[in-house]
């Protein structure tokens, strides 16, 4: 397939997962600030520093509020990882090729777009959750037509590479959320509050039931083990970058225990480093830098990606 | 919902005689919409729209900032082609291809049109879609313009003219084929019964035509449709052709000349590229023979083009053919090509290099309609009755600063179609756009085409970009009749869908 088709379909399925992801932090914040004691209550300060744009964020509205960080990853045009931005640059793309995908995919996706664009143009979010429940199933939608619609050949896999390594990272972000909150104080720690904190982040990586089947209670080394860890859970990063790994193999049309280009090497590099992690480790590492190092290899992957199928080179 | 106190204002109505009566073949529409229930015809007209906004069949419109793109404006009552009239002109517009493919020929050949003085030299070699590089070039089959849109209008006297031959990139044809979807889901009954002829084998039959003009001995050619990209004002077209023909759709960059072969750069490496149906201009194909600036172009195309490594649609260098100036002349282009009179007239143009015909267009602006020669859209335009004053002043200065590059032609009354108007309906011109297709030894004219409707009212002006929007149009095939038994079935099957729906079937 075309290079540039590839590196459309691969992109397309980072920024739909985006979005959804960013609605899924909206959620898991609100539904946390929402439980918490008043005086902890306004907390969005630390949901902008999970998304790693914070100084952009204090350039545009200095002091986070409710309003006006919602505004900031929901609606923002001059952010490009607001849901607004995100799903309008998976749009382009999919302009870009649309005689390659099916024309119900690009129906689901242009629905999705004129969705949020009609909402940006309201001047109130009464329902934030409302909302980014909207965006999550808007994203599912358009994976499972992705899934009845279109070919699993190399475009789909391409799709699915790109969709998988998105996952994997913002379930890392998504675990950070819970370490940026800020507590009243440590006496918090393994309190009832705690617990209902961990359950709100279960359910925006939509891993509640799943875990509560696994697992019983809430545990927070049990959730972390479940979010990181589970092989069969699709939203887990162990099982995202497995699933990633499969197509990449699908596309470079190698054996699954070598590799053919960098991108197979890096990958299978990490994927090795899930497989045979322990918990205990990820724990004495430390949890915030474990997924610091997790979020760089996988660019590092996606930068191998880039550089072996979107740039063709050429003789002479 | 009817058609009751729908006026014809004295205008050639495509749907109605004089007297207000149903043309031929159109009497089963007019029937069935009359005894449509109040407003539904608005709520399909608005389905119509919606199902249009999301399926994202737009088109980008130049220099404006924001919202970029626009929904074809899509009107749902179908224009009715009875079907004898139609075959005129099918052979009228074989007829004008024919010549005007071979008049391409000769112009980048022997020149013997010009050397017999039927066409002056100066005009064709100093037209702006004549390219030298061109010169002593064969396209496959001897064929330059392979896909042609001609622009077709009907006069108060009730006969159809060419108005524009559109031999370079015409575009539309995506909109005839999502409007036919779209009336085929709306008027599914009537439709049936007034056995509409298809239109929608033209990709196939598009395909047909590409691979037949691949280079000798290519068992099984790739062809591609090349795209200058999504910000192009057809873009969904060339995406959409793409997708029905089920091949690549490319872009400049994807493109790349390795050893005398256009390849593209795929997942894999490269690959090869048999013939290219190009929506893009001849300046930007090739930075190394036009354009230097082309960023979009592939450096070394015309080199392997010129050696028939590969097959390109249209052959650059068919513009030639598409110069106002030019089009003057095809009436005698025809005779002396063919030996045959023109079977669709051109409308009467008056060439402002001809000293008593600038006189004569200087003397009439206000009732004339003026032209640059090379420009297209509806822009570089003059019609004369709603222009103002200064207006026509500022083109007669144009005209005499450089009378070679203006046409002149008398304001038509264009024929016009009834309009959904809110909840009435009002008169609006038309013109038409059949799209014919010329492959190695056969030409296909595709039933029917774009009917564009200017929607501001009085307009004369269809072009999309300037407030135009589109209809169906039904070539009938009327001289059969429904058979006997239809007519009772299908008021069965009508009376079924009553109890069944809420729906009022039509």
């Amino acid at each position: 397939m075309l290079s540039r088709v590839a590196n459309s379909i691969y992109w397309l399925n980072r920024y739909i997962e985006r979005a959804e992801n960013v609605a899924r932090f909206i959620s898991a914040n609100y539904n946390m600030t929402l439980d918490l004691p008043e005086d902890a209550s306004d907390q969005w300060q630390p949901l902008i520093n999970t998304t790693g744009d914070d100084e952009l964020f204090k350039k545009l509205y200095g002091e986070a509020t409710r309003d006006n960080a919602i505004r900031f990853l929901i609606f923002d045009r001059r952010y490009t990882n607001s849901i607004y931005s995100c799903v309008r640059a998976a749009r382009e793309n999919a302009r870009s090729i649309r005689e390659y995908i099916s024309s119900e995919m690009w129906e689901q996706l242009n629905t999705f777009y004129l969705m949020i664009n009609a909402a940006s143009e309201e001047t109130v979010m009464d329902l934030p959750h409302q909302f980014s429940a909207e965006v999550m199933n808007a994203s599912h939608a358009f994976i499972g037509i992705t899934d009845a619609t279109m070919n699993h050949g190399e475009g789909w896999h391409f799709g699915r590479l790109g969709r998988m390594l998105e996952r994997a990272d913002k379930t890392t972000r998504l675990l950070d959320v819970k370490y940026f909150i800020l507590l009243p104080s440590v006496d918090y720690v393994g309190s009832p509050y705690d617990n209902i904190l961990w359950a709100a982040l279960l359910r925006s990586a939509s891993a509640f039931e799943m875990y509560r089947k696994q697992f019983g209670r809430i545990a927070p080394r049990n959730i972390t083990n479940f979010l990181l860890l589970d092989r069969s859970f699709p939203r887990a990063v162990h099982y995202s970058l497995a699933a990633a790994m499969k197509s990449l193999n699908q596309i470079s049309g190698g054996q699954s225990d070598s590799y053919s280009n960098k991108a197979q090497q890096a990958l299978g590099r990490l994927l090795a480093e899930f497989q045979y992690a322990s918990l205990e480790e990820i724990f004495d590492y430390g949890l915030h830098e474990y997924l610091d190092v997790t979020q760089t290899r996988i660019n590092q992957v996606g930068e191998a990606i880039y550089e072996g199928f979107f740039k063709v080179k050429i003789e002479g | 919902m009817n058609f009751t106190g729908y006026d014809n204002e004295g205008f050639y109505d495509e749907l109605f005689d004089a007297k207000g009566q149903p043309r031929r073949g159109a009497d089963l529409l007019v029937q069935r919409i009359n005894a449509l229930p109040d407003s539904e015809l608005q709520r399909r007209q608005q389905a119509a729209e919606k199902a249009l906004l999301n399926l994202g069949i737009t088109f980008n419109v130049y220099s404006d900032d924001d919202q970029t793109e626009k929904i074809f404006p899509f009107d749902i009552v179908p224009r009715i082609i009875q079907s004898q009239e139609w075959q005129h002109l099918e052979v009228g517009l074989k007829q004008r291809i024919r010549a005007l493919n071979l008049f391409i020929d000769d112009v980048y050949h022997d020149q013997k049109i010009l050397k017999d003085g039927v066409v002056p030299a100066d005009l064709v070699l100093s037209a702006e879609g004549f390219r030298k590089p061109c010169i002593g070039l064969n396209p496959p089959c001897g064929v330059w313009c392979h896909v042609t849109g001609t622009d077709l209008v009907r006069g108060g006297d009730g006969e159809y003219y060419v108005l524009e031959d559109n031999l370079r990139c015409p575009s539309g044809v995506s909109y005839v084929l999502e409007n036919r979807q779209i009336m085929k889901r709306t008027f599914p009954l009537v439709f049936d019964a007034c056995s509409v002829q298809p239109v929608t084998d033209y990709p196939i039959r598009l395909l047909e035509m590409l691979q037949e003009m691949a280079p000798a001995g290519v068992r099984s050619p790739v062809c591609v449709v090349w795209t200058p990209g999504i910000y192009n004002s057809a873009y969904f077209e060339h995406s959409y052709l793409a997708q029905q023909m089920g091949v690549q759709l490319v872009e400049g960059s994807d493109l790349v000349v390795q050893r005398g072969e256009v390849m593209m750069r795929t997942t894999k490496g490269l690959e090869r590229v048999d013939v290219i149906y190009r929506r893009i201009d001849d300046d930007f194909i090739d930075p190394k023979v036009f354009r230097a600036d082309s960023m979009l172009g592939v450096p070394g195309l015309m080199e392997a083009y010129s050696k028939g490594r590969v097959a390109l649609a249209n052959a650059p260098g068919s513009g030639v053919a598409d110069d106002k100036a030019v089009y003057a002349y095809v009436p005698e282009i025809i005779k002396y090509y063919l030996q045959e009179d023109p079977l669709i007239n051109n409308v009467p143009t008056y060439a402002c290099w001809r000293e008593d015909e600038r006189n004569y267009v200087l003397e009439n602006l206000d009732k004339l309609v003026v032209k640059a020669v090379n420009e297209s859209g509806g822009y570089g335009m003059l019609i004369g009755p709603h222009a103002s004053a200064a207006e026509r002043e500022e083109f007669r200065r144009r005209i005499i600063a450089k009378p070679r590059i203006y046409i002149a032609q008398p304001t038509l009354s264009l024929s016009r179609v009834p309009v959904l108007m809110g909840d009435h309906f009002e008169g609006r011109h038309v013109d038409l756009r059949p799209y014919l297709l010329c492959g190695d030894d056969n030409i296909y004219v595709m039933p029917g085409g774009l009917t564009r409707v200017a929607l501001k009212k009085g307009s004369l002006v269809v072009n999309s970009s300037q407030g135009g929007g589109s209809k169906d149009t039904w070539v009938i095939n009327s001289t059969e009749g429904p058979s006997p038994e239809s007519p009772l079935q299908e008021q069965k099957q009508e009376q079924e869908q009553d109890q069944n729906q809420e729906d009022a079937p039509c």
